[in-house]
């Protein structure tokens, strides 16, 4: 067709023909972009990983007072401390060396948006992984156990982050928000689910 | 697109007539002589080359070294949060000369790093990044991106404790990224965790996609030099001065000069590289880590955390600032930094030789700081090591934001017309 309108003489219509070929390969770009989504999506966690990732449930009532006990959730470790009177105590006081003391920019379910981070003060449940860069945070609780001052607390040994007993980050650590807490609630008085709140599964 | 016969631009047919015997034979059908004739014979190289002018070369030759023994390391090795660790010690202990080929594969990881950086730091001293060679210096950087990025999967595969770590605080620099971080690392990792799904995927990446892109930007980056030619130590070009013939006074043809000498210089560093290898493969910890003759334990951090040395001066930047988001980003930028240095640099010359005294001092400056976070990295991050890691990455970028300053300011010597050489 085109060859023929040539030898008749007409001018080719460079224009329609340079409209042609972007229309093209813009709709051949479309179609890279849809081809390329189930190869992006198959990176994300699998039926088998997310059942995995399924809610965890943890007997409290073997946990002594004052001690840690450690779970998994989601291939994070999950920290459970049951915080006596005097580790509650220590919560307070300090509050002006605290990087984000009213849990503003941290991460949390609005039940552990207080002071203690927790639905009740006894029980301290947190993500284990630092908030910097994922290290896991070890257990410093008693008073001055670091420096004198140091209300007890967790510290994580790969740069250095130092959290106190509600998982709230001092400031001067490279990490700059409070170690997350996972949603979880207590179907029984002395048996914690993490994963699961009022509001469903995480 | 085909432009009339004869037109400008249009290239005549090549093909010489056939002449007898196999080697005309071949030779009509594939372009074995004049590919010969154009790269290696007739392609005429500096004469002034120094003993920096090795380490490209040995670039390439580590390139085919881990290419062959990571070929036969996937014959043994099975991917798998299960199985991996104790395929690679299966290699070690049970495969005949297994050893040997995982030792030369790690060490060549090492000796990648050790000779791309003495080659990138050639660039630095004599302006080899210069007009008209930007996107030769790209095409490097492209290439050192891609190795850092197959060097850290890689070290993610044996599945020891470091490896786990190592890749637990990679992965998570991403989710310093506002909005999309958290998201984007559970996609990097396929679960909640660093995990099966994450060994596999960087096994993938590891052994099939990055070395086909490092192949593709290896020759994007030789055919961007066939194009503009080698610079030189005294940074001036050799196409500027021909003579009657047309071929630059001051150049040589690359074979058989520089063939002779790069083999003399593969010689030199093969027995270097032998030493490490039955020696000291690990290198006291730096070429492989102590803590990564455990297996991955999700439950328990190594005691201090740091990368293989040759990612150390970044990670040391990461540590120095007390502010995760500004910590990854000033590592990220650290890195891309050298992408601007065509642009940074001003000076009317190219070569160390003939800039002044403020040039010299930050790149000698810049050189120390480098070294120096590269120790910093291996500490750990507190004390006076956070301080010093601090006025270092200090140093660091200033030699990058002020290039453009002191470029322009110093007085610089006169550029000669012809190549400094003298006859040995």
């Amino acid at each position: 067709m085109a060859d023929q309108a040539v030898a008749a003489g007409e001018a080719v219509d460079l224009t329609r023909r340079k409209f042609l070929t972007r229309a093209t390969i813009a709709a051949g770009a479309v179609g890279a972009a849809f081809v390329a989504v189930p190869f992006i999506e198959s990176w994300a966690p699998s039926e088998r990983a997310r059942a995995q990732g399924a809610p965890t449930e943890l007997d409290l009532s073997k946990l002594e007072a004052g001690q840690m006990t450690t779970t998994v959730w989601r291939r994070s470790p999950i920290y459970v401390v049951r915080r006596t009177p005097d580790m509650v105590a220590r919560i307070g006081g300090h509050d002006a060396e605290l990087k984000d003391p009213a849990s503003e920019q941290s991460d949390q379910p609005a039940y552990a948006k207080n002071p203690q981070r927790s639905r009740s003060a006894e029980f301290l449940v947190l993500v284990g992984t630092c908030t910097h860069l994922g290290c896991l945070p070890k257990q410093r609780f008693s008073a001055g156990e670091l420096y004198p001052s140091w209300p007890g607390g967790f510290f994580c040994p790969c740069h250095g982050s130092r959290f106190d007993l509600a998982g709230r980050v001092f400031a001067g650590s490279p990490a700059s928000i409070n170690l997350r807490v996972p949603p979880y609630y207590y179907p029984q008085p002395t048996t914690l689910v993490v994963g699961l709140d009022e509001k469903g599964v995480a | 697109m085909a432009a009339p016969e004869g037109a400008p631009g249009t290239i005549p047919a090549r093909v010489p007539p056939e002449q007898p015997g196999f080697w005309g034979w071949l030779n009509r059908r594939l372009p074995v002589e004049g590919f010969i004739q154009d790269q290696l014979t007739g392609y005429y190289a500096p004469k002034n080359f120094n003993i920096w002018y090795f380490f490209g070369s040995l670039a390439l030759v580590v390139l085919v070294v881990q290419l062959l023994t990571g070929i036969f390391l996937t014959m043994f090795y099975k991917v798998g949060e299960l199985t991996s660790f104790d395929s690679v010690e299966y290699i070690m202990r049970e495969v005949d000369y297994g050893w040997l080929i995982r030792y030369l594969h790690s060490t060549g990881a090492s000796a990648f790093f050790i000779v791309v950086y003495l080659h990138m730091f050639r660039a630095f001293l004599y302006g080899s990044y210069r007009k008209p060679r930007e996107l030769l210096w790209l095409f490097g950087m492209a290439v050192y991106l891609a190795l850092m990025a197959e060097a850290f999967m890689g070290y993610v595969l044996p599945w020891g404790n470091m490896s786990f770590w190592g890749a637990q605080v990679i992965v998570n620099l991403f989710g310093t990224i506002p909005g999309i971080g958290p998201g984007l690392v559970e996609w990097i990792r396929g679960d909640y965790g660093i995990a099966d799904a994450t060994l596999n995927r960087f096994f993938a990446l590891h052994v099939v996609a990055l070395p086909l892109a490092l192949l593709l930007l290896v020759a994007l980056h030789l055919v961007a030099l066939r194009q503009t030619g080698s610079n030189n130590p005294d940074g001036i070009e050799i196409k500027d001065q021909p003579g009657p013939d047309g071929k630059p006074l001051d150049g040589i043809p690359f074979h058989p000069y520089y063939t002779v000498k790069d083999v003399f210089g593969i010689g030199v560093f093969f027995v270097l590289f032998a030493i490490v290898v039955f020696f000291v493969p690990t290198l006291g910890g730096l070429f492989l880590e102590t803590p990564n003759f455990d297996p991955a334990n999700a439950m328990s951090t190594p005691e201090h955390i740091a990368p293989v040395w040759y990612f150390t001066p970044f990670y040391a930047i990461l540590r120095a600032v007390p502010d995760q988001r500004m910590g990854a980003l000033l590592m990220l930028l650290a890195v891309v930094a050298f992408l601007f240095v065509p642009w940074l640099d001003h000076s009317p010359v190219k070569s160390i030789r003939y800039k002044g005294w403020m040039s010299r001092l930050a790149l000698a400056l810049f050189a120390v700081s480098f070294v120096a976070l590269g120790y910093l990295g291996l500490q750990p991050a507190e004390g006076l090591y956070v301080v010093l890691a601090r006025i270092f990455a200090a140093i660091y970028f200033g030699f990058f934001i002020l290039m453009p300053v002191y470029t322009k300011l110093e007085i610089c010597r006169p550029v000669p017309q012809r190549v400094t050489y003298h006859a040995h």
